[in-house]
């Protein structure tokens, strides 16, 4: 099979996965490679960039004083992350993977440096769960970084097949996808078979099909910041069912259909146009005038 | 199917908080200001669709300029973008338009060199930080920003993309994609070349001495 067919859909990533014996993060390097723009040094030496801006972002989120642009959000991530320690619900390693993924979150929302994963409102997900399933885990920067091309195939899949964007698909485009990559990347960073890492890209976005993009005020914080902590904490229940046998009853591409099916089917006023949703809800709405009239005062419009 | 890198996805590194509405809106406006090729005055931006709802919320105004600073998305002066226009004696301004737009984030940019010649480019961000200039001057063209772009204004008559494109491969300047528009048989007419490598300043001089049809020319 061709390298470019390969990545057509999950089933032939998965077909070319088996012919080759190579993972999923493998056949997303090979194709990179064939694109004909880098070689394959400088594709991997991008990808470790990456996770440097990834891990710094989770690093400033955490510990130092993050304050965003319209003061609506900063310091819940270091919170969440503190209280970890104190035997929580969700389990320690789920409860500093959510924070973490909150962390970058609020630097983004305070215009720092993250990476788009695939994009900034879901930029947390992804480095939250790689970044603390690896220290749990003492994965190196090299298996974090083939778990980054795992995630990248996954979200390839979804951009191709589907859509990556809120404004087409509301919010599960969006961290649904991340989700759906992080699940995936820990899976196969774990000795799943890509069939199992698909398995839970699709199990985790089932798990939150319809969600809206209904950002309060138009920003990319609430609820998009605790979002990326549910979305973390989602990529790690699907990973646990995968690798212990669960499977998906819906294929994978077929729920990338269904996905984008129903992301056609949310009307635009819960597609990021904060017309709907939290966003109009009376805080909602006192919110937003609260920050126009911020923004106003401040003499920058 | 578009061909996507997995660096469309596991990226772009850039500053918060919005991949559509701050990092294609810093590309965009950096296409722009490529385009006019010259010191800036004045700005013009009006912003329709989501990019008007939600803009300056995401900071969008601050990416537009600091786009045409010539920043790029992973630019940590971007928050500063105001204060730096001011500094660089840039004047800027922005219009919240409600009007009907083909793509929820557009942009129209209404530039002003210090030379006073204008340029008008409308782009859309299309998601993840990928953006189209789908607007020169009002001529519709199509171009990503992927590539090293020249962009050809000509008159419409035989001869002129093959000397164009002949003068290129002298050059060995590889062409990507090409598309050609026009206002109308034997009108204004464009073409959007695409490169694998950028055509320099004194390439570009090279093709407009050998070639009497061209009427203007910009590259990105």
């Amino acid at each position: 099979m061709q390298l470019m067919e390969a990545f057509e859909n999950g089933a032939s990533l998965c077909q070319y996965c088996m012919a080759e014996n190579c993972t999923i993060a493998e056949a997303m390097i090979r194709r990179e490679v064939s694109r004909g723009e880098m070689m394959r040094d400088t594709v991997m030496e991008e990808m470790r960039k990456n996770l440097e801006v990834m891990r710094e972002a989770v690093r400033i989120g955490l510990e130092e004083h993050v304050e965003t642009v319209s003061h609506l959000s900063g310091g819940e991530a270091r919170r969440l992350f503190l209280y970890a320690k104190y035997d929580p619900f969700s389990g320690g390693n789920t409860c500093r993977a959510a924070a973490s993924a909150m962390a970058v979150c609020e630097v983004n929302s305070s215009m720092g440096r993250i990476v788009a994963a695939p994009t900034a409102g879901a930029s947390g997900i992804l480095p939250g769960v790689l970044i603390e399933c690896g220290m749990e885990r003492n994965w190196t920067d090299d298996q974090l970084i083939q778990g980054l091309f795992t995630a990248g195939a996954v979200g390839l899949l979804f951009a191709q097949n589907a859509t990556i964007s809120g404004a087409d698909g509301g919010c599960q485009a969006e961290t649904g996808v991340a989700s759906a990559m992080a699940a995936a990347a820990i899976v196969e960073l774990s000795g799943g078979t890509p069939e199992q890492a698909l398995d839970a890209a699709a199990i985790t976005i089932k798990n939150i099909m319809g969600l809206v993009c209904d950002p309060v005020a138009g920003l990319v914080e609430c609820p998009c910041i605790k979002r990326n902590a549910l979305g973390a904490a989602n990529a790690l229940l699907c990973a646990d069912m995968v690798l212990c046998g669960i499977t998906s009853l819906i294929p994978f591409d077929e729920v990338v259909s269904a996905m984008l099916q129903v992301g056609r089917d949310i009307r635009k006023e819960y597609r990021e146009t904060a017309k709907g949703g939290l966003a109009t809800t009376p805080t909602g709405k006192a919110v937003a005038e609260k920050v126009r009239r911020f923004q106003s005062y401040s003499g920058e419009y | 199917m578009e061909d996507f890198s997995v660096f469309d996805i596991i990226g772009p590194r850039m500053t918060g908080p919005s991949s559509s509405h701050t990092a294609g809106a810093v590309r965009i406006a950096y296409i722009a200001r490529k385009l006019i090729g010259a010191e800036i005055s004045r700005v013009h931006f009006t912003l329709y669709g989501s990019f008007a709802e939600t803009g300056r919320g995401h900071g969008t105004d601050k990416a537009l300029i600091g786009g045409i600073l010539g920043f790029s998305p992973d630019d940590e002066r971007i928050p500063h973008a105001y204060e730096l226009a001011m500094d660089q004696g840039v004047q800027v301004a922005f219009t919240y338009s409600d009007a009907p737009a083909d793509h929820p984030n557009t942009v129209k940019i209404e530039i002003v060199d210090i030379n006073d010649r204008k340029m008008e480019v409308v782009g859309r961000s299309v998601g993840g930080g990928n953006i189209l200039i789908t607007e020169i001057n009002e001529q519709a063209v199509e171009l990503s920003g992927d590539y090293p772009t020249l962009i050809i204004s000509h008159r419409d008559e035989p001869g002129v993309i093959a000397i164009v494109s002949q003068v290129l491969a002298q050059l060995k300047v590889n062409i990507a994609f090409m598309r050609v528009f026009r206002h109308g048989r034997g009108r204004d007419a464009y073409m959007c070349i695409e490169t694998d490598t950028p055509v320099t300043k004194e390439m570009q001089a090279i093709i407009r001495q050998l070639c009497s049809g061209i009427t203007d020319m910009f590259a990105v």
